[in-house]
């Protein structure tokens, strides 16, 4: 079945997916509109990294995964397979992707997620968290990628990286109708950046607007307890 | 134990130098995927093949080679299908190796130069074999470096990209499997590892980013390939041991100018 080429940029229909004969995902459907950006919520072990490998094609699933026919997909891992601290500058990390960019493409990309130029050479265990993930960001959107799908855009960085990160997204999004999927445990910064919220506990267990979303009883049917993290923000 | 001959000849020399090249390009790879003592332990594999080929009397070379092989498909299989990192398959492979190799070898006087490397000439069938196996490594490290370090940064990512994991790290433990046959002669099994591992170990202490990891890993290994047979001539020394006593006093080394971040 093709995605609905004005709209949707993806459709997911009755995914299930089993790894080690354990249930990891079941019966999940739903669909990303283009130039959305859609957060998935959900405790430890509720199978979103899982989804994002069906969906990135790397697993096996049963159901269906339907991205439109022109999608480019971008895709940052939560964690990386190296140590960071290989001899690898970060020109070396950006060009694995695409050696054949010129020095303009190339700052085209660093621009877009306020990246300087300066720390090409620079090894990559130099950079800072926010500046990494950053990096990633760009590694992910050589290629012209139309989707990105980043697997916990702020592990392991300090506060004002990760406003900045959802600040670059929230651009990219803006400005170049890039399309966003991320996976995030930080409610506050879902309920300000997120146009839907997937709240994920091996099924779909709910979908819409953050402020349909994140009120305390349906943050307690998704993570079980009363284990989460919930500010309120008033937009003025 | 024997003793090797005091001169190398041309071909020889060219062989050692292109060998110590794919070496240390390989290497920085291996060590990158922390393969660093399954590089070690791979060249043990060979060990079977060798006695095997020995008992036959066929070129012991071509058994070390064909077990090699053998044992790349084995570990890309077997890594594959029961989700094992490369070092502990290439673990259970090498000691299971190792004691098929020790029965079947048995007390050949030829064992100590399988073990530590001894080399005698070459003829000229297996000097042009090696040369291009030599720079089949080579240019395949060069030309595909960028990719390499794709997959190395995240499996999944790279699949995004288009780039087919499964198929290069085949490639990449196939030509590992044959840099460790280029360096049996000169190093033995149990001391080649070292040449594919320390080179890169050394670059590691000094490169600020791939091309410079690339370029002091390969010198390093052509250093201490060249420092070893001059010191193998001149003190009438084992080959193998005395290019790792180079490459370890160039690790020393570089230990003194470890790069700072």
């Amino acid at each position: 079945m093709a995605a609905n080429k004005n709209k949707n940029i993806l459709q997911v229909e009755k995914l299930s997916v089993r790894l080690s004969q354990e249930l990891i995902i079941e019966d999940l459907s739903f669909c990303v509109d283009r130039g959305e950006h859609l957060t998935i919520i959900g405790p430890n072990g509720s199978g979103k990294t899982t989804l994002f490998k069906a969906l990135i094609g790397v697993i096996p699933y049963t159901g269906t995964i339907t991205w439109a026919s022109d999608t480019v997909i971008g895709y940052v891992p939560q964690k990386l397979d190296i140590d960071r601290n290989l001899p690898l500058s970060l020109n070396d990390f950006l060009q694995s992707k695409n050696y054949h960019l010129k020095p303009t493409d190339l700052k085209k990309y660093l621009d877009l997620v306020h990246l300087s130029e300066r720390l090409l050479p620079k090894p990559l265990g130099f950079l800072s968290g926010g500046e990494f993930q950053r990096a990633m960001m760009t590694l992910a959107l050589i290629g012209d990628s139309n989707v990105l799908l980043f697997d916990e855009p702020t592990a392991g960085i300090d506060e004002p990286s990760e406003e900045e990160i959802y600040e670059t997204m929230h651009r990219l999004q803006a400005e170049k109708g890039v399309t966003i999927i991320t996976i995030s445990h930080d409610l506050s910064l879902v309920n300000r950046y997120a146009d839907n919220v997937l709240c994920l506990n091996r099924r779909g267990l709910c979908y819409g607007h953050p402020h349909e979303i994140a009120n305390p009883s349906t943050l307690a049917k998704v993570f079980g307890t009363k284990r989460y993290k919930h500010y309120d923000h008033t937009h003025g | 134990m024997t003793i090797p001959m005091d001169n190398f000849d041309k071909l020889s020399i060219i062989l050692a130098v292109l060998t110590a090249v794919a070496s240390g390009l390989l290497g920085s790879f291996a060590l990158m995927r922390r393969m660093a003592l399954a590089g070690d332990a791979f060249s043990h594999i060979a060990l079977p093949g060798i006695a095997l080929a020995l008992l036959f009397h066929v070129n012991p070379i071509i058994g070390g080679a064909v077990a090699l092989i053998i044992g790349a498909f084995i570990i890309w299989r077997v890594e594959k299908l029961s989700g094992l990192n490369t070092e502990a398959v290439t673990g259970v492979l090498f000691t299971v190796s190792l004691a098929l190799g020790a029965l079947t070898i048995g007390q050949d006087h030829e064992l100590v130069d399988t073990l530590f490397g001894g080399i005698s000439k070459f003829s000229v069938y297996e000097f042009i074999i090696g040369v291009i196996v030599a720079l089949i490594i080579i240019i395949f490290v060069i030309y595909r470096r960028h990719a390499l370090v794709l997959s190395l940064i995240s499996k999944d990512l790279a699949k995004t990209a288009h780039l087919s994991t499964e198929k290069l790290e085949w490639q990449f433990l196939l030509l590992f499997a044959l840099t460790v046959v280029l360096g049996l002669k000169f190093l033995g099994v149990l001391l080649m590892g070292s040449l594919i591992i320390i080179p890169a170990a050394i670059a590691r202490n000094l490169a600020h980013n791939l091309n410079s990891l690339l370029i002091i890993s390969a010198l390093s290994a052509v250093l201490a390939m060249v420092g070893g047979m001059i010191l193998s001539t001149y003190f009438a020394l084992q080959l193998g041991p005395a290019i790792i006593i180079v490459a370890g006093g160039l690790f020393v080394l570089s230990l003194l100018r470890v790069r700072s971040i």
